[in-house]
């Protein structure tokens, strides 16, 4: 039979270090280029604006979209080429045109330049308020999402494993961000949703691995058997568990990137890297877990030692 | 068999059959979203201080009229803000009979008295303020309501969002242009005496006479397409309104044949309409629609069967557009344009087609991918899936919700996060198994212990689910839907079902030595 991972007994707490340093090098450096170089692309969902998704009815060219559009003095508007030759994405910022006129117009100005039929398949009109109020709630929602799990954590297991996975899923939501924000990659509302859902899927890698420590503890530990011991062995006992849950997933989302379309390729390229970033990070979080673990059993022992020192 | 396993095989066949009768046939019980089926979403605003500043000026009409019929001359009043007017009397003298004239209109509180002045300020009172805000808004609901229904679309959503907004949902619109400003229009219809007195071009150019307004008419030239601007100076004071309109249709004149609407105006309306008309045979009166002045025929006579008609330069589409706003009446306040989002009925197609054939490829390579790897308990593990998507169509026909182009991608999600459930107990059970276990007893132990983990996995899923839910519109809502759904289905199909067939398989009489997986 297939099988991975059979008796895996790979040294994860001794390299623990690296995986904090790959961890936290790569949560840095997604914050720094989110704030500092390449910025959050935010879509007009947050940002309010127009987008309009056209179609001609023969090849066309990013030009010859601009030179229709200029017709009507929409020449600044960000036009991309949208899937293949004959279907293009018009943005146009915030500020611009009137809601109620705008498709009628531009399809016009288009069909006239070209002297070819172009078809209307897409409007969005978000006005600035709306965006604003949106990227407000996003953020409510991500935060509600890992409060929600730290809460579920805390309680189904302990409260150190919940701040863990608060951790473990904001390294997850970071890295995936500063991915996006590397690739220049838009934020919309579905990538939000793919966001929230990577905050609920990505922390299940940690949760098998958490139980099982929680499994092990309850059997007692052997007599010798250091916490770190016990920490490697549910990591290595769960990696195949880990490994097969995510790729199915990662599956299922590369299948979306690949045949989903234009709609949803940030939204699954998202959950991709989301689902990749949940699987590797579970074990820097396992770790995290017996440090947080040895750190407050020293410093317990530390505080037993100067009492007694007191009491003498 | 005990009686236990042909329960539980009941349950199964239960609510298999359950769901095929939910789902049949697909294409009837699967509501599409506004992104599958291309239509509209739009968000409208509605501009209330706007509604309550003129409801203010109107209310200010009255008092001046209330405070005349008691012989006190008024000599002035103006809004002040959004719900306040500023009385100036003629003279302070009269302050007391105004006081009592007020008692007539209880809808304000009088404050900054300044008696030797005779001057005041009417607030109005924030129960009335309160009452006003939530009718503009119902109002216009029924309003928007009225012009859908009558425009003609099947199955329309329009439902209040928040305190002053209106989400308007429109399945299958050919022309969303049209549709937009159908809804959009405030369609106060207004009718004015021209003020024949007053030179236009004066007007134009510098002040307009007191108690007169400038509008124009739009005119279009038939042969060049040229449009041209005329302008009117009318009188500010509205005779008529589209509140004393009864009925509205499209006629075609028998000379010109063009479009135009005729209106039928209410019994009153019709009386007011008789009086106005012989008073000022010979004049010319107004009609404008939402300021814009559309024609000013000359009144030869008294009118007095209460039929108006107005003409301008309408296509057939814009007079009936103009007949459904005026039969539904006014919206009570100015809407706004917030957010919209209109797909193409083609995109939609495109869109279905791309979610079914991603479906069909994810769902392809992951029971592969479960039938290579754990081989006759991967097939048991494929079939649950194919149980669970049939599950979540059905709950998904039942509850009525939406399948959005995200929700597909909820789909999509579930077939990788529905065997994640069943990765979780065979591997459990592989480790039993190797730990030593019989067969059956490496079963037991996988499910038992498996259960916990699997629980903790889905409730995890579920937070985020109900936050998105939550907070999503639409078609993000959507996903989130189909998102939950696949998870509590899963839980019955990944576990309850799988259970039942490995009992089914390695639980029953014989000895067991090996299981496939």
């Amino acid at each position: 039979m297939l099988q991975i991972f059979v008796n895996a007994n790979y040294d994860f707490i001794g390299k623990r270090r690296w995986f904090y340093l790959a961890s936290g090098g790569l949560m840095l450096l997604s914050l720094v280029w989110i704030f500092f170089v390449g910025g959050l692309n935010y879509g007009i969902d947050f940002t309010g604006g127009a987008l309009v998704q056209v179609r001609y009815d023969k090849p066309a060219s990013v030009d010859l979209v601009r030179r229709g559009l200029d017709e009507i003095k929409l020449g600044n508007a960000v036009i991309q080429q949208f899937g293949d030759v004959q279907e293009y994405l018009i943005r146009l910022p915030q500020g611009g045109e009137k809601p109620e006129q705008l498709s009628r117009e531009v399809q016009g100005a288009l069909s006239k330049v070209a002297g070819a039929g172009v078809e209307i398949r897409r409007v969005e009109f978000v006005g600035p308020q709306v965006g604003r109020d949106l990227q407000l709630q996003a953020l409510y929602a991500v935060l509600a999402g890992m409060a929600g799990i730290l809460i579920y954590v805390a309680f189904r297991f302990h409260y150190r494993d919940g701040a863990v996975s608060v951790v473990a899923i904001a390294h997850d939501v970071i890295v995936t961000l500063g991915v996006m924000s590397l690739t220049h990659r838009e934020m919309s509302l579905p990538v939000l949703a793919a966001l929230l859902t990577i905050v609920g899927y990505s922390i299940n890698d940690t949760i098998v691995v958490f139980d099982r420590i929680r499994e092990t503890r309850g059997k007692g530990l052997r007599k010798g058997q250091a916490w770190a011991d016990m920490v490697n062995g549910a990591i290595n006992q769960t990696l195949s568990r880990t490994v097969l849950t995510s790729f199915t997933v990662f599956l299922s989302a590369l299948v979306l990137l690949l045949f989903g379309g234009e709609v949803l390729r940030d939204f699954s390229f998202a959950l991709l890297i989301g689902v990749i970033t949940g699987t590797y990070s579970s074990i820097a979080a396992a770790s995290l877990v017996m440090d947080w673990e040895i750190w407050s059993r020293a410093r317990a022992r530390a505080g037993g030692k100067v009492s007694a020192k007191a009491k003498a | 068999m005990t009686r236990r396993l042909w329960l539980r095989i009941g349950i199964v066949a239960v609510v298999a059959v359950v769901a095929v009768f939910y789902l049949y046939p697909p294409k009837k019980t699967i509501n599409l979203g506004l992104d599958l089926q291309g239509g509209i979403h739009l968000v409208l605003g509605v501009d209330i201080d706007k509604a309550l500043q003129m409801q203010t000026e109107r209310a200010g009409d009255t008092v001046r009229a209330t405070l005349e019929k008691k012989g006190v001359s008024v000599k002035s009043i103006e809004r002040r803000g959004v719900t306040e007017l500023t009385v100036q009397l003629a003279s302070p003298k009269a302050w007391a009979d105004a006081q009592t004239a007020l008692k007539d209109v209880p809808i304000f509180d009088v404050k900054d008295a300044d008696q030797p002045a005779g001057r005041f300020v009417l607030s109005m009172r924030p129960r009335e303020v309160a009452g006003q805000r939530e009718w503009f808004v119902k109002q216009g609901l029924e309003t928007i309501r009225n012009r859908v229904d009558q425009f003609g679309v099947a199955e329309p959503s329009i439902q209040q969002q928040g305190d002053n907004r209106i989400l308007v949902q429109l399945p299958g619109v050919q022309d969303p242009e049209r549709a937009k400003s159908l809804i959009g229009k405030t369609a106060l219809l207004e009718f004015k005496l021209v003020n024949e007195g007053a030179n236009v071009e004066q007007a134009v150019a510098g002040p307009v006479p007191t108690g007169s307004e400038l509008l124009y008419e739009r005119r279009v030239d038939k042969q060049t397409k040229e449009e041209r601007r005329i302008p009117f100076v009318v009188e500010k004071k509205a005779l008529l309104t589209g509140a004393d309109v009864a009925n509205a249709r499209v006629s075609i004149d028998q000379n010109t044949s063009e479009p135009y609407v005729s209106l039928v105006l209410t019994g009153a309306g019709g009386r007011l309409f008789a009086d106005l008309t012989s008073a000022n045979v010979g004049r010319r009166l107004a009609i404008i629609l939402d300021g814009n002045l559309y024609s000013a025929p000359v009144i030869r006579e008294r009118i007095p069967s209460g039929l108006a008609q107005i003409t301008g330069s309408f296509t057939s589409e814009t007079a009936t557009d103009l007949a459904i706003v005026l039969r539904a009446g006014a919206l009570p306040a100015p809407v706004q344009i917030l957010e919209e989002r209109t797909v193409g009925p083609s995109l939609g197609a495109d869109s279905i087609r791309k979610g079914i054939v991603s479906s069909a490829a994810a769902a392809l390579a992951v029971v592969f991918f479960m039938l290579i790897y754990y081989r006759l308990s991967g097939l048991v593990a494929d079939v649950a899936l194919a149980l669970n998507l049939l599950v979540l169509l059905a709950a998904m026909a039942g509850f009525h919700a939406t399948l959005t182009l995200p929700g597909i991608a909820g789909v999509v999600l579930t077939i990788g996060m529905a065997v994640d459930t069943n990765i979780l107990i065979f591997e459990r059970i592989r480790e039993e198994l190797r730990s030593g276990k019989t067969v059956r007893a490496a079963i037991d132990s996988g499910f038992a212990r498996a259960f916990r983990t699997v629980i903790d996995t889905h409730v995890t899923v579920l937070v985020s689910a109900a936050i998105l839910y939550q907070f999503g519109t639409g078609p993000v809502k959507g996903f989130a839907v189909t998102l939950a759904i696949g998870i509590f289905a899963s839980l019955f199909t990944a576990v309850f079902f799988t259970r039942l067939v490995f009992d089914l398989i390695y639980m029953r009489g014989r000895r067991v030595e090996s299981i496939s997986i």
